[in-house]
């Protein structure tokens, strides 16, 4: 659950919150985040990719992953469920996952794949079924907070661009 | 757009020399993931890449040129790229692709890629087993990156492409076997598998085969060689990449041919490499030599560049040789090995710059010979002026020339050396070749010496081109006056030594360093003329053996054998002059070994010798045994990175190979080495530049461990250490 603030912060859009305040909000969802391991350095990386010429970059990069991301999981769901595994397409998924994830600094979910990837080799069912458990559970939770974020974000820019007006 | 266009287009034109070379070189991306696409475009963006940029093969059809700041381009998919890259084939400097990847392999993509456009490929992925890492290698990467990608590492690809410019703008006429498929097959080859490359020179498989043992040795270095084999067939000829994969079946192929006959050619069919001939590797051999003091030049030039894949080499070279030198180290029983390695360094050095590794692997073969007679062999072998790589060049010279002088090489390599070589090893190869392999193997062995035994030696006259074959260069002799016919031999010796601590006394090398014994070999490279203390003959100064014509000679001898290990690779028929690549690294070869006879022609460097080049490991032919201090395998490293640096940057690899023997080197023999180094580069003037180049690069740098290979900037330091010059 969102913290109250942030529910209140966003409930009222145009809540006269200061640019500053709002900044500060970001940057400490954004600790928190790091703090709890869901995400790492290379999140920073794409952070210091975005600037004035790409200012939606991070923003574009978490769209692109948490589509891809919800797409894969739901092939995964599928293909967990059946009775008899086909393991190596599972594999083949949580590989994409993976990758995926480590590319937006994604440090969580990469982790709960590798272990997913484990069980895959051994071809063990159940333990693909926790494993892919594991890996949603930390993906919603990871996805929640980019959502504040990518709000929060574009509070600021458009506090930004209409002060600059 | 013009202006970007144009810039893109020079940069394709003038082979990246421009300075803002990284800026705006055009990248195609395919991933199909989303996600990792768009940040690694990104990532390219910052680092001011660029090219056209089309989600879609359909929009790049519309919109796709490449001017202006476009984004670099990129596709989610592999077959949607393969056609971008065919329609477009001058669009593009560099291609990065995900190994994983639905419609298509990766790794197929990357060998379509290489084999038809000779673009440098980077590969990536988040998997980074080792085993895929070989794979990619392998099947002819540039490289292979790790997700998630940063941006540092993405800012230095741009070097790949540079790489491959250079070397295709390099003169490689001479290297016959250029064929771009040839490296392709090379880096075709499914997991390296030794043999796969087709009927390129056996040299250059020989070369690889030595350095594959060397490099089994050292298995990091093998990284680092398959880094640096990128595929340099770029040039007009298919050159054939001195690929790791070359490396092995070299190294295969000359066990498998026992030591004893591990001729050139032999080792060649035995590659069944394309293209790799002989003449490549001598040429990047006697390249080697020049640059480093002959070191592993010698060795590798020996192979007699026959191994076009050498010339490739040269950039694997680097590697090669750091291998070599690496193995050197480690092995120090295997001086023979070792100096295969340098061999194989110099060899593939020689092919490309690195002389050295063919020399490398030369000694390779001959790594059971440990011991004393390794050693002898090796001082035989490398005869290299001074330098231990001179020892290998001498042998290298013209065999012909070899013979004769192994008479006379023989008895002073017996007096110099503890085990009285004279015969040895050098010689064991076919006395035309044999005498290369002398060379080789005293480049080799001077390798290997170093790492086995930290002496100095080789400065001693096995720089003088050894008379060919079996006799052990003058271990000893001091050199430089033994040549007696040689005249050419010139002091190879003077390259190759840089990496053992030569500190023998380079005068031992030094006495070639005035050509007085060759005055036609001026081209001899000399290597340190300065009799003394160089040491460093760094430029294994393969004696040129004139043979044929003194011009000539010199060109086939020159070859900076710094990888001496080429030397032992000469082939048998040594109809070629014995090329003795006399580096006269020793700062005042002024002789510097003309350009061409860096370009040792690789039939010349008769490997036959070669199986005696396991003595070649040795290179060291330490005439000072107990000098040597540079641990062998600090030699080896330095030859290693001679070698390496020779091939990957013509002027670097001298450099390199040199650089290699600093580090290592103790501060006497320091000094030695980088005399030696920096003579190559001074004297062997390689082809014009790429001797100096070589030297330059086998300068010795200090950077011992590392052997950066190539991408360390090899850039000629000569390593001033006072003695030299």
């Amino acid at each position: 659950m969102l913290p109250l603030c942030s529910r209140v912060l966003l409930s009222h859009p145009f809540s006269p919150m200061s640019l500053m305040a709002l900044r500060e909000q970001l940057n400490m969802l954004v600790n928190s985040m790091y703090i709890e391991g869901l995400l790492d350095q290379q999140f920073q990386q794409l952070q210091m990719l975005q600037d004035a010429s790409s200012p939606g970059f991070v923003a574009e990069v978490i769209n692109l992953f948490c589509e891809d991301a919800e797409r894969i999981l739901t092939e995964l769901t599928k293909l967990v469920d059946q009775a008899v595994v086909d393991f190596q397409k599972v594999d083949a998924y949580v590989h994409q996952l993976k990758g995926s994830s480590s590319s937006v600094g994604a440090q969580n979910v990469k982790l709960a794949c590798i272990q997913f990837r484990q069980f895959c080799e051994e071809n063990n069912k159940d333990g693909c079924l926790n494993a892919l458990n594991v890996v949603k559970h930390h993906y919603y939770l990871l996805r929640n907070k980019f959502d504040t974020m990518l709000q929060l974000e574009q509070r600021i820019q458009a506090y930004d661009s209409k002060q600059q007006n | 757009m013009t202006v970007e266009e144009r810039k893109g287009h020079l940069m394709r034109e003038e082979g990246g020399q421009n300075d803002q070379f990284p800026v705006g070189m055009r990248v195609l991306a395919v991933d199909d993931d989303p996600t990792c696409l768009r940040v690694l475009e990104a990532l390219l963006l910052r680092c001011r890449y660029h090219g056209a940029k089309a989600e879609s093969f359909d929009l790049l059809k519309e919109g796709f040129n490449v001017d202006h700041f476009v984004p670099v381009t990129t596709t989610n998919q592999a077959t949607v790229a393969l056609k971008l890259l065919r329609e477009n084939r001058d669009k593009f400097d560099l291609v990065i692709s995900d190994v994983h990847m639905p419609d298509m392999d990766g790794f197929k993509l990357l060998e379509l890629v290489g084999l038809e456009m000779d673009l440098p490929v980077i590969m990536l992925s988040v998997n980074g087993e080792t085993k895929t890492v070989m794979k990619g290698i392998a099947h002819g990467a540039c490289d292979y990156l790790l997700k998630p990608v940063r941006v540092e590492e993405l800012k230095n690809i741009w070097q790949h492409v540079v790489r491959r410019r250079k070397f295709s703008h390099k003169d490689y006429s001479n290297f016959d076997n250029g064929e771009e498929s040839e490296r392709h097959q090379i880096v075709s080859s499914e997991g390296g598998q030794d043999l796969n490359i087709s009927g390129s020179t056996n040299q250059n498989g020989k070369l690889s085969r030595k350095r594959k043992d060397q490099n089994e040795e050292d298995e990091d270095d093998c990284e680092e060689n398959v880094q640096e084999n990128e595929d340099l067939t770029t040039q007009k000829k298919p050159r054939v990449v001195w690929s790791i994969d070359l490396h092995r079946k070299f190294v295969a192929a000359v066990n498998q041919l026992g030591i004893d006959k591990a001729v050139p050619k032999r080792i060649l069919e035995l590659m069944n490499v394309e293209r790799l001939t002989r003449e490549n590797k001598y040429r990047l051999y006697l390249k080697r030599l020049s640059t480093v003091a002959s070191q592993q030049a010698n060795m590798v030039a020996t192979f007699g560049g026959s191994d076009p894949s050498y010339l490739h080499m040269s950039s694997l070279d680097g590697f090669g040789s750091l291998h070599v030198l690496a193995a050197s180290g480690h092995l120090p029983a295997l001086t023979s090995l070792q100096s295969s390695k340098v061999l194989d360094r110099a060899i593939t050095g020689g092919l490309g710059n690195h002389g050295f590794t063919s020399s490398r692997i030369v000694q390779v073969g001959h790594n059971n010979t440990s011991t004393p007679c390794n050693d002898l062999n090796r001082f035989q072998h490398i005869n290299l002026p001074g330098n231990q790589h001179g020892s290998l060049l001498q042998g290298i010279p013209t065999s012909l020339e070899l013979e004769q002088l192994q008479p006379r090489r023989i008895q002073e390599a017996n007096s110099h050396f503890p085990g009285g070589f004279s015969d040895n090893k050098l010689a064991t190869a076919t006395p035309g070749s044999s005498f290369v392999n002398g060379t080789n193997s005293s480049f080799i062995s001077q390798t290997l010496r170093q790492q086995a035994h930290p002496r100095r030696f080789i400065n001693h006259s096995s720089i003088r081109a050894t008379p060919i074959s079996t006799h052990p260069f003058h271990v000893g002799s001091e050199c430089s006056s033994h040549f007696p016919d040689l005249g050419r031999c010139k002091d190879t010796r003077k390259c190759a030594v840089p990496l053992t601590a030569y500190a023998t006394n380079t005068s031992s090398m030094g006495s070639f360093t005035t050509d007085d014994e060759c005055p036609k070999f001026k081209d001899n490279l000399t290597i340190s003329q300065r009799d003394t203390n160089i040491p460093t003959i760094s430029s294994t100064s393969f004696m040129a053996a004139p043979p044929r014509d003194p011009s000539i000679g010199r060109d086939r001898q020159c070859q900076a054998n710094s990888s001496i290990g080429r030397t032992m690779l000469l082939p048998t028929t040594m109809d070629r002059e014995m090329k003795f690549v006399n580096f006269s690294s020793a700062g005042n070869s002024k002789e510097r070994l003309e350009p061409k006879d860096i370009y040792i022609d690789e039939n010349d460097i008769t490997i036959s010798s070669f199986s005696s080049s396991t003595m070649s490991n040795n290179f060291m032919i330490d005439p000072f045994s107990g000098n040597q201090m540079m641990n062998n395998s600090h030699y080896n490293k330095r030859m290693d990175k001679s070698i390496i640096s020779l091939t990957t940057a013509s002027s670097s690899i001298l450099q390199e190979n040199f650089k290699i023997d600093d580090s290592t080197v103790d501060d006497p023999q320091k000094d030695t080495y980088d005399l030696e180094i920096t003579k190559l580069q001074g004297g062997i003037v390689i082809g014009g530049c790429n001797l100096d180049d070589l030297v330059n690069s086998s300068m010795i740098k200090p950077e011992r461990d590392e052997i950066s290979l190539m991408d360390s900037d090899t850039g000629c330091d000569f390593y001033p250490l006072g003695a030299c010059m």
